[in-house]
């Protein structure tokens, strides 16, 4: 058994003067205090790489900056899936016994703490350096590609795709923390400069400064707990020159395996929180999860199904789209959230039945993906 | 690997892939055994160039400063006849399905191969 005993999170968005270590800490002082633990009761660290300040033993620099000795410490790399990665490797230490409290931790001044240019050039570096990166592509074109082909077979729309990013900032709107506090409009997305056809820059997530941490224990540290209920990963490819067709990707692959880890359908989740790096990754996932037919996830969002208050609120923090993404941290977010609403902690934005969450995370071009269940157990 | 046979990542016109004696298949990515397998020393072959678009992304903010005289361009992936996937570059106006050919242009200090739509 695990549970994740503590959440914390900062605002997204600009923040001057910060390193990563500092929002690191900040984020993982409000998860110790939020699972009513001292620094000294935390014996194992997670954390995640920051592509500003790289370091070959980041968590042993984070725990002695931190102030913290623990028995078990190391950094996990899985792009964008790192968050849900490191959840689900401390579900396992904890259930193994190799740990009493771990700390997952991700934080990252990539906003604040290089140029534009820098953070497009280190993250198109997924690509292959031969094959791929030498033809000059973007992140957002990893995904342009992927998303002209779900477009093609699936009959997808630049207007369905534009459904997604209106939603996550409607959602960002309730939340304080979130990078972005402006309205947007489907005819936004559209006029929004184009970025990689057919993804324009409200397509796609921002870069932002800020850091996320949770606890995971053997033991509740309160009356609620939020029980790690099973979780699994998949990795069928890295690049995109080498990825399976769409119907074979990793999702659908993560899924199955973890709805047989947790004994849970679909129909029983009642809160989702699936990764959005674009809206085409938000779109895509939501359909291979099952949580929207093919081709029919954006007429859900038009019917409010994704909401707040719709059947399947989805992202109630605003995503990475419009909440923030500063790396690992930018995931992370969707647990804190999620975990926010399942404690019935959410102010404003609580729904009204958040009692079991499905997590979904995705790295590098649909690479590496990690599907997880949570209960609220009392 | 050493027998390798320069192609475009190299700065030869040529697109080379390697198909496996021992399993029948195809990769793209050079290697000195097969993914499928793992037997040894897959024989590199030169493609033909012909192929069909599987997706394409008019990238229109470049990689890198030096791409940037460069934009828009137009990022595709190929299937070659031969039974692997390629990203290159390629016309503006392809459109998914279509039949395609390679040639080699000069991008940002190299030679790329470049999808023009069979007529």
């Amino acid at each position: 058994m695990s549970f994740i005993t503590g959440v914390g999170l900062t605002s997204y968005g600009k923040h001057e003067g910060s390193s990563s270590l500092d929002l690191m800490s900040k984020a993982a002082e409000l998860a110790v205090a939020d699972a009513g633990l001292k620094r000294s009761e935390i014996d194992g660290i997670l954390c995640g790489y920051s592509t500003v300040s790289p370091h070959i033993m980041l968590a042993t620099v984070f725990a002695e900056h931190f102030g913290i000795q623990p028995s078990y410490a190391h950094a996990v790399q899985v792009g964008g899936a790192t968050g849900l990665a490191m959840t689900m490797l401390a579900h396992h230490l904890v259930d193994a016994g190799a740990a009493k409290h771990v700390l997952v931790v991700g934080g990252e001044h990539r906003l604040t703490g290089q140029s534009r240019d820098a953070s497009i050039q280190a993250l198109a570096q997924v690509g292959h350096p031969e094959y791929e990166v030498t033809l000059g592509p973007t992140i957002p074109a990893y995904y342009g590609l992927v998303a002209s082909r779900y477009m093609h077979e699936y009959g997808v729309t630049q207007e369905d795709l534009a459904e997604f990013a209106v939603l996550m900032r409607a959602h960002a709107l309730t939340h304080p923390g979130a990078q972005f506090h402006e309205p947007i409009t489907v005819a936004d997305v559209m006029a929004s400069k184009p970025v990689a056809m057919p993804l324009k820059l409200l397509d796609c997530c921002p870069v932002s400064d800020g850091g996320a941490a949770f606890v995971v224990s053997r033991e509740k540290t309160s009356a609620t707990g939020i029980r790690i209920r099973g979780c699994a990963q998949a990795h069928t490819h890295q690049h995109i020159t080498a990825a399976p067709p769409l119907s074979e990707l990793g999702a659908e692959i993560a899924i199955a395996k973890a709805k047989a880890a947790a004994g849970i359908t679909i129909s029983d989740v009642r809160y989702a929180a699936v990764y959005d790096s674009f809206t085409i990754t938000l779109a895509m996932l939501l359909e291979d999860l099952g949580l929207a037919g093919r081709g029919e996830a954006a007429a859900r969002v038009r019917a409010g199904h994704f909401g707040r208050d719709g059947a399947m609120p989805l992202n109630t923090h605003g995503g990475l789209l419009s909440y923030g993404h500063c790396g690992v941290g930018g995931a992370m977010a969707h647990l804190v959230e999620t975990h926010l609403q399942m404690t019935e902690r959410a102010g404003s934005r609580q729904v009204r039945d958040a009692s079991v969450a499905l997590l979904h995370g995705d790295g590098g071009v649909l690479s590496s993906h990690v599907s997880m269940f949570l209960e609220r157990v009392r | 690997m050493s027998d390798r046979p320069a192609d475009w990542t190299k700065g030869a016109e040529a697109i080379v892939y390697q198909t496996c004696g021992a399993c029948g298949a195809v990769q793209y990515f050079a290697r000195s055994f097969c993914a499928a397998c793992g037997a040894p020393d897959p024989a590199p072959k030169c493609a033909s160039g012909s192929g069909t678009v599987y997706a394409t992304s008019l990238v229109c903010r470049a990689a890198t400063p030096e791409m940037r005289a460069h934009v828009p361009y137009n990022m595709v992936l190929v299937d070659a006849v031969e039974g692997f996937r390629m990203m290159a570059h390629g016309d503006s106006d392809l459109a998914i399905g279509d039949k395609v050919t390679a040639s080699y242009r000069p991008f940002a200090g190299r030679l790329v191969p470049y999808f023009e739509r069979v007529k």
